[in-house]
């Protein structure tokens, strides 16, 4: 109960001062146009990588709209950092709050943000005309996918920004734990034309049942099943990188 | 009923000993000092008292509360202004109290009233709705303390509160504190590496030095326990070893030391020793540039129990 309640409280003080930071809000809107954009023109020449039917734009949106999710939770660690610094979770740690909202709160405003960018990129891509073919139910899917994505990767990340408390140490295990989980993913390619290793990677790799199911709901309109299963991976996933950020922030404390 | 109970806390940090067996008691409604140098373990001693550190052993009570059995219980009782602020500097000082008021559990008419009124107590009402970060050291400071007092404590931790302040904000601090202490009928234990801010605000206080605590009592007291007057003189030539040995020999002089051109002692009485001090001196010859008396600082009491120079000390644990 006071976890739900200061998670809440919690969050809007992230929110509140994201609001802040008015450069921040149009770089939240304007990077997912330009990857949208830019990919867009660049593979639409090659109709092989979406691997058949409908247009690039429309293989592309579910795929950036994920890419931007993960991303965005990869970097979340680095707000940890700040208000470590700043000693701001001291001051929370002296008070009767739950510890446990201090890394919720920073979990849930990495997917809220995920949600905002997805809902931006699926209505540019609407307009450049991408059809969503399994109608509302896909849109909640795709937001889905998008806050669940951005959540596992922000658990992760507050985890490992509690362990290293440094911003250098933080750059570097976001930069290389994303690289290569996005190569090995179908953001931008679809799997069929991977080299055989790669597609057998990438059916654990996280980013690529956010894709998947998506991408089912954008281009498909179809195929529940395993979307559902892709949605309940990522549900435990986002669980277990939580309970890993709860950890270290119990490492966090007894290092005090 | 003491307010605040440390019994026995040790507290290791891999190489450092931070802690090594602290005990003390504060009365209820008095201002208690913890004195010591940079690196004594004040901060240490107030972080195991906020229920932040654990220490290896011992116990603590604050209010009534065991920190280590119910720390939340503590924690509703005490407010908490680190060393280090830890307020949003992204927020207005209004959106950072009704944040600290929520996690408190306070909400509503009343939290806003009570909002209002930690703002007027500290005196930054006007800044209220501005972002800190355009605040002054100064406001930050009071920010800190209003944030400490929104949920009505009855025991305030403030862990140097003046350090980085100029002096002016320094004073002004200081009648805010006492000024607090009063009004609002808190126990305030501060932490503090100036002598003269434990001498002007602390009822009682406790000296700490490589995580002990050394000597506590009221400044007086700790005064009065040197029984004596510090004598300087200043001699107007070289043969300072000549006139340490007429000084120390003198009746009821000790703790001479050698200073440069300065001899030191302690004696009972200064205006009564001086004379016959002078006499002496020039009966050997020796020429006297100046004499001084001084009733005995804090420093002094520092230098007495720890054999120790504060100032020296305080530098040594900067670094």
């Amino acid at each position: 109960m006071r976890t739900a309640r200061d998670t809440w409280f919690m969050l809007g003080r992230h929110v509140r001062n994201l609001m802040r930071e008015p450069i921040w809000v149009v770089m939240l809107v304007i990077q997912p146009i330009i990857w949208l954009v830019l990919y867009g023109q660049l593979f639409s020449r090659v109709p092989a990588l979406r691997g058949g039917t409908g247009t690039y734009i429309e293989f592309l949106t579910p795929g950036i709209v994920c890419m931007n999710a993960f991303f965005g939770g990869s970097w979340s660690g680095m707000a940890m950092i700040s208000d470590l610094d700043r000693h701001v979770v001291d001051r929370f740690l002296a008070t009767p709050t739950s510890r446990l909202a201090i890394v919720l709160s920073q979990v849930v405003r990495a997917g809220l943000i995920a949600i905002v960018q997805a809902l931006i990129l699926l209505g540019i891509g609407s307009a450049l005309g991408v059809r969503v073919h399994a109608g509302l139910a896909g849109w909640l899917i795709v937001l889905a996918a998008a806050a669940l994505l951005a959540m596992v990767f922000a658990g992760f990340s507050n985890g490992v920004a509690l362990l290293v408390r440094r911003e250098a140490s933080m750059i570097a295990t976001a930069n290389f734990v994303s690289l290569p989980l996005m190569f090995l993913s179908s953001i931008l390619i679809t799997r069929t034309v991977m080299p055989g290793w790669m597609q057998t990677v990438s059916r654990y790799n996280p980013v690529n049942w956010g894709v998947d199911a998506a991408r089912n709901a954008v281009v498909i309109g179809g195929k529940w099943g395993p979307t559902g299963v892709y949605i309940a991976l990522l549900a435990a996933a986002t669980a277990a990188t939580a309970l890993f950020a709860t950890w270290t922030f119990r490492v966090y404390q007894r290092s005090l | 009923m003491d307010a605040i109970v440390a019994e026995g806390l040790r507290k290791r940090y891999k190489a450092v000993q931070a802690l090594d067996g602290v005990s003390f008691a504060v009365r209820a409604g008095e201002v208690f000092g913890l004195l010591g140098p940079n690196g004594a373990g004040k901060s240490t001693t107030v972080r195991v008292l906020t229920t932040l550190t654990r220490p290896d052993e011992g116990r603590a009570f604050v209010a009534g509360h065991d920190v280590l059995r119910h720390p939340n219980r503590a924690r509703n009782s005490f407010g908490y202004v680190a060393q280090d602020s830890g307020v949003d500097r992204e927020a207005t000082g209004r959106e950072n109290l009704m944040l600290q008021g929520r996690i408190y559990g306070l909400g509503g008419a009343g939290l806003r009233a009570r909002v209002d009124e930690v703002l007027e107590l500290v005196g930054i009402a006007d800044a209220a709705d501005r972002v800190v970060r355009g605040y002054s050291g100064g406001m930050r400071r009071r920010l800190d303390i209003a944030l400490g007092l929104v949920h009505r404590p009855s025991v305030l931790f403030l862990d140097e509160p003046t350090t980085g302040l100029d002096p002016e904000a320094r004073a002004a601090m200081w009648v805010e504190v006492q000024r607090l202490a009063q009004q609002e009928r808190l126990t305030i234990l501060l932490t503090t590496h100036y002598l003269e801010e434990a001498d002007r605000l602390a009822n009682r206080l406790a000296i700490v030095s490589r995580g002990q605590i050394v000597v506590g009592g009221s400044p007086d007291e700790l005064k009065r326990g040197l029984r004596g007057e510090a004598v300087t003189v200043e001699l107007e030539d070289g043969r300072v070893a000549e006139a340490a040995d007429v000084v120390g020999t003198f009746a009821g002089a000790s703790e001479t030391v050698v200073d440069g051109h300065l001899v030191r002692t302690r004696v009972p009485n200064g205006a009564q020793a001086i004379p016959g001090l002078l006499s002496a001196l020039e009966s050997r010859g020796i020429g006297v540039a100046s004499v001084t008396t001084a009733r005995p600082s804090l420093d002094d009491v520092y230098l007495h129990y720890t054999g120790r120079d504060f100032a020296a000390e305080d530098e040594e644990g900067t670094t």
